[in-house]
């Protein structure tokens, strides 16, 4: 719906809306969906639907940002960090003395922190890509971390925070209920605002966007920002989840995060994607990785599957895309280059 | 310009230099058994895998690329020769090499094929083959650690023995470093490794045949990696799942060190060689000065991103002095 209005609009057809990567995404649920059925004949409750998510729903949190990091062309793998970072700095506050409300307040604050040194140092540093910015500070958050708690769990949390992982509303749970919550303002915030636009702008075209009035740093900043708070929200509820925390804890999330968003046909060449696929890639993955767990596959097995569905994700988008998006040099170089042309950003 | 351009980077070249002499004076102040001959060497051997790498990771940032597979490959390859040694103890320890550099090989050109004909970026296919190489690591294994005990002394004895008080690691290193110094910089191939980097579009025009060059690097990265893995597991005398986790963290970490420009094209094998030996004092020097090791990870993270911004800022002011002088 969005990109259409970028795209020259050929008109409305039935061939070309089931075309869409998320009807092949919807066809991907439904298979592993049956496959899982087969699996376990208590499956197909409603229970399971409901219950299920609450095991994988707290990275699902920042695939929201995520998609809006990648639709500008950039990425973020200090994301894990982030949450894990934040979760260890709550802990410790807690047993320091603070109250649980001011804790996961400062939880939250810790994170958007780091979300906004990642979008002022990729914007003050134009020549750096975000690559290997958010690489870096990857390796700072958790290595503070470390720092803090060295290799020691934390835990004790008042009983009233474990509801926040585990708790439900009227059957619902409540991490489903939030992660909707944030879903939907997420979208609303990428598809029906002028912010939106401007996101989708950059992604296109950074500096044509600069010329063009838009401020492309407070919209950068802005999107690693929110990155940085749906880090914290992360951290809040894999925390109440696990019931403590460690400073290694969420390792590997940037990696899924990332396999999400793409496999929710967002194009790593920045301007184009969706915020639907993307959700159907979380519940695509979780109940992929819950029936694995009926079968007795072991987690690492996981790790080769996401893998392997993030590199396939990218070779049928690239294929796909390839007729119409044919660029003498590969979005690869633009993206790990950084957008900026250090002699053209410097000239006043 | 040109000029300015070299003075900067033998300037940067300068400073390293001048960083790692302090450094040393330091830690040696602190605590006398640092500049001592064993020490030396211990750390020469134990910067020697990150050294070999690290070329590997020049080259391939010299194209723009990254590669974050490093620490998976290494583990991959490891644990395979291990189980082969495990298997077959009579086996010759250059075919364990060689069987490593195999693995890391196929896996170096997957994952440029993926790069160079599929136009995937470089940061989504290596991670994902980052993933794909750990979780085969502990399929192959079935998540079991190859233990000393298992492995043949002639495999081993690729990490410890030596020529001349001078392990074979190091050996390794100062030849491949040899090797790449001349074929970066007098062979055509390598200039053109340059020229991808620092142009992609001026290089396809000028009939360099890009993604070969690219495929090319990565399939280089993947072999240095399965060797550096064999001299890995052989120097610790033990195969897990979870080797070289991260250590494509370092590898990176030591190349920006010595100056290989993250966009692409610029970076000397002289700041990559000093680079690697501040990054590897860095990991001798802290624990020897009682710096508790958790600390490591944000000293790292932090020499990464200083080293990087240090890198922009000297661009920033040659550029800004080149183009005063023009103005005149």
């Amino acid at each position: 719906m969005a990109e259409r209005s970028i795209r020259v609009d050929k008109g409305w057809s039935w061939r070309s809306f089931f075309l869409q990567w998320e009807w092949l995404l919807v066809l991907i649920f439904i298979v592993v969906n049956i496959v899982n059925s087969t699996l376990s004949p208590y499956y197909l409750t409603a229970d399971t639907f409901l219950s299920t998510p609450q095991t994988f729903l707290d990275q699902a949190f920042l695939v929201l940002p995520m998609t809006m990091v990648i639709i500008l062309g950039m990425i973020d793998i200090s994301v894990a960090s982030t949450a894990a970072l934040s979760a260890v700095i709550m802990a410790v506050s807690f047993h320091a003395g603070l109250p649980m409300p001011l804790a996961a307040l400062l939880c939250l604050a810790v994170a958007t922190v780091c979300g906004l040194i990642n979008g002022i140092l990729i914007t003050r540093f134009k020549e750096l890509s975000a690559v290997i910015v958010t690489l870096a500070t990857m390796i700072i958050y958790r290595g503070i971390a470390y720092v803090i708690l060295t290799d020691q769990a934390s835990g004790d949390f008042p009983s009233w925070y474990a509801a926040l992982g585990w708790g439900s509303v009227g059957g619902v749970p409540i991490i489903l209920v939030a992660f909707a919550a944030c879903a939907v303002i997420f979208g609303l915030l990428l598809h029906s605002t002028s912010f939106g636009r401007r996101v989708f702008a950059i992604g296109n075209n950074l500096t044509a966007s600069r010329y063009s009035g838009v401020k492309t740093d407070a919209v950068i900043v802005t999107v690693f920002v929110l990155t940085g708070l749906m880090a914290g929200f992360t951290s809040l509820f894999l925390t109440s989840r696990m019931g403590s925390t460690r400073p290694n804890v969420a390792q590997g999330y940037e990696l899924s995060v990332i396999a999400m968003v793409v496999l929710g046909g967002v194009s790593t060449a920045g301007g184009k994607g969706r915020i639907g696929g993307p959700l159907l890639a979380i519940f695509i993955i979780g109940f992929l990785n819950y029936g694995l767990g009926l079968v007795n596959i072991q987690a690492q097995s996981l790790l080769i599957i996401v893998g392997l569905l993030l590199i396939l994700s990218v070779l049928v988008l690239n294929v796909r895309f390839r007729n119409r998006h044919q660029r003498s040099v590969p979005a690869a170089a633009k993206m790990v280059a950084g957008e900026g042309q250090p002699n053209e950003d410097r000239n006043p | 310009m040109k000029r300015t351009a070299t003075a900067s980077e033998s300037f940067r070249e300068l400073g390293l230099l001048v960083f790692i002499v302090i450094i040393c004076v330091a830690v040696q102040l602190r605590n006398p058994a640092f500049l001592t001959l064993s020490n030396i060497g211990d750390l020469l051997t134990n910067t020697a895998i990150l050294s070999i790498l690290s070329v590997g990771m020049m080259m391939v940032i010299l194209t723009r690329g990254i590669d974050l597979s490093v620490g998976a490959t290494i583990a991959l390859a490891g644990m395979v020769s291990a189980l082969t040694v495990n298997s077959f103890r009579a086996i010759s320890p250059l075919v364990s090499v060689l069987e490593g550099m195999a693995v890391g090989t196929v896996a170096g050109v997957l994952i440029g094929i993926l790069i160079a004909r599929f136009n995937v970026l470089p940061i989504i296919a290596t991670l994902g083959f980052m993933n794909v190489l750990r979780g085969l690591t502990y399929v192959v294994s079935k998540g079991a650690w190859v233990s000393a005990y298992q492995m043949s002394d002639g495999f081993k004895g690729i990490a410890t023995g030596g020529v001349a008080g001078i392990s074979t690691p190091i050996i390794i290193a100062v030849v491949i470093n040899l090797a790449f110094f001349y074929f970066i910089n007098h062979m055509k191939t390598g200039r053109q490794i340059y020229a991808v980097g620092s142009n992609p579009e001026a290089a396809d025009i000028s009939g360099i045949p890009r993604r070969r060059i690219i495929l090319l690097v990565y399939t280089i990265q993947g072999a240095l990696a399965g060797l550096g893995g064999v001299i890995w597991v052989a120097k610790f005398a033990s195969a897990q799942s979870d080797t070289a986790m991260g250590f494509e963290l370092s590898v990176i970490a030591a190349t920006v060190l010595g100056g290989v420009s993250i966009a692409g094209g610029s970076g000397k094998v002289s700041g990559l060689i000093l680079g690697t030996i501040l990054f590897g004092i860095l990991n001798n020097a802290l624990p020897l000065i009682n710096v508790s090791p958790f600390w490591q990870q944000a000293i790292q993270g932090v020499v990464i991103l200083a080293a990087v911004l240090v890198n922009v800022m000297v661009k920033r002011n040659s550029q800004r002095f080149a183009l005063r002088r023009r103005a005149i």
